[in-house]
């Protein structure tokens, strides 16, 4: 599939640690808007797929277009939530956001996601002191700063208890809705990827395999589990 | 029971919490007094608390006391601001750099395990017993501990942070001050405590060996008259400045490590 609206393309991209490799010969595009979500088992390369979108790796073969335009280094116009917060413990949640920059226009847009984040109480509150779900909210809304074309969610929910998932999960929907995000989301849980995306794709040893539509913003729970079922059953099968 | 209680109970606790650090230092100074006016000791080699203290007022009156206090201070803290500064700029530039690690490091970790006290008459030959001595003993001595902490702080900086930092487009210069300073300065600010113990340390036995002036002098220059009242005096001033120090290190770790008590204190709500 290739199309000019593509934010993400990726023409057959490898990457290789030493002998070990990671993706084989990957072929895919992401269209802006879209909210594409991968599954698969630990090691199938979903992480090692988005560190080369992110830029902090690169492509040990073919091509990563942004926007048409090959990629060198850091992806500037996207950023990435992990799935440790890794936020600054000895910054306050304003100053995680703004890195303490000063600049007026900064601190507003801050203390604007801290509120899309329903965080804006704890503004002045330090990492250490709030929730892991509090933290992973914090985490989202460092990430939306940049106001970034590419939202890169790695596991960002992967540690979280399932009440607080949940709410994460409807949090992060809403907000990339409402900036209009183009997001890829990487995930082990197959229902939080249904649910979610609009695309579900599997990555299993190395290869794209399997692609599903998602149930991004529906409320049919019977046909997100049939589908979150054949997913589940595809990275299942030897 | 009732707030009033509640309160008086909270307001007895801390109280307390304030009275007990000096419950064993007050009961030694009083029980010290009382063993020399009983007779329990000799005045001649234990004097009393009272003729400490009058003999510091009298050297005070006379402007011995300031003068020697002054020269001390002013060897300890030059010694502490140039080892200080050495110790960290060699510590920053070997956490970070992985050229400045393999030319110095192992040469640096070498010579620390040489003690500095070691050098004195190396020092007197060369320089002196001029000020020079003295600050360049208590440099080597200060600078080891602020270099070490400063190399570990920045070389156990988690590199998920340093990740995030580049990933989120951080300058360098941004990454050092946003991420690797404060994430080192636990550990830095911890050596940096050692090194005022081991300033006052080397200041001492500086001022005792090759000296005209100081605290340090003042208690050799006692020792020859067996003026018991100024060598007792003088290790009293050691104990009150190093309980300064200690206070000193005590308000950077307040000002620079706040979100740590904050971790500890402010509770989550929501």
């Amino acid at each position: 599939m290739s199309n000019n609206t593509a934010v993400v393309q990726i023409q057959n991209g490898e990457k290789r640690y030493g002998e070990h490799q990671v993706l084989k010969s990957v072929n895919f595009d992401i269209q802006a808007g879209e909210f594409v979500a991968f599954v698969g088992e630990s090691g199938g390369g979903k992480s090692t797929l988005l560190r080369l979108i992110a830029g902090l790796e690169s492509v040990s073969a073919g091509q990563l277009l942004m926007n048409g335009q090959a990629l060198t280094g850091l992806n500037k116009s996207a950023r990435v939530m992990f799935q440790d917060d890794r936020l600054l413990p000895w910054l306050t949640v304003l100053d995680n956001l703004s890195f303490k920059s000063r600049n007026k226009d900064a601190q507003a847009r801050a203390r604007e996601l801290l509120n899309l984040v329903q965080l804006a109480d704890y503004a002045d509150y330090f990492p250490g002191q709030l929730s892991g779900g509090q933290k992973q909210r914090v985490a989202l809304a460092r990430a939306l700063m940049s106001s970034p074309k590419l939202l890169l969610l790695d596991e960002p929910l992967g540690a979280l208890d399932a009440l607080t998932r949940l709410r994460m999960q409807e949090l992060i929907g809403d907000v990339v809705s409402q900036e209009n995000l183009t997001t890829i989301l990487i995930t082990h849980d197959v229902r939080e990827a249904v649910k979610m995306a609009d695309r579900v794709v599997v990555i299993k040893h190395g290869n794209l395999g399997l692609e599903v539509s998602g149930h991004r913003g529906s409320d049919d729970e019977m046909a997100m589990i049939q589908v979150a079922d054949v997913v589940q059953d595809f990275i299942l099968a030897d | 029971m009732n707030n009033s209680d509640k309160r008086g109970d909270v307001f007895s606790k801390q109280s307390l919490e304030r009275f007990l650090p000096w419950l064993i230092p007050v009961g030694l100074i009083i029980i010290w007094q009382l063993a020399v006016d009983a007779n329990w000791v000799d005045g001649t080699y234990v004097p009393s608390p009272l003729a400490v203290v009058d003999k510091g007022v009298s050297l005070w009156q006379a402007g011995t006391l300031q003068e020697n206090m002054g020269i001390s201070l002013y060897r300890a803290t030059m010694g502490l601001i140039i080892g200080g500064l050495i110790g960290f700029v060699l510590g920053v530039a070997n956490g970070l750099s992985k050229t400045s690690r393999a030319l110095f490091n192992s040469t640096i970790q070498m010579v620390r395990n040489i003690p500095h006290l070691a050098l004195i008459p190396l020092i007197i030959i060369w320089i002196g017993i001029n000020e020079s001595a003295k600050i360049s003993l208590v440099a080597i001595g200060v600078m080891f501990p602020i270099y070490i902490n400063t190399f570990h702080g920045i070389r156990s900086i988690d590199p998920n942070l340093i990740e995030m930092g580049r990933s989120y487009g951080l300058s360098k210069w941004q990454m050092f001050t946003k991420i690797v300073l404060p994430g080192a300065m636990p550990t830095i600010l911890m050596g940096f405590r050692y090194a005022l113990g081991v300033m006052w340390t080397t200041l001492i036995v500086s001022e005792t060996i090759s000296s005209s002036s100081g605290i340090g002098y003042m208690e050799t220059n006692a020792q020859q008259f067996l003026d018991m009242p100024t060598i007792f005096l003088a290790i009293l001033i050691y104990a009150i400045l190093g309980k300064v120090s200690d206070w000193i290190a005590q308000l950077f770790e307040m000002l620079l490590l706040e979100w740590q008590r904050a971790e500890g204190g402010k509770a989550n709500v929501k």
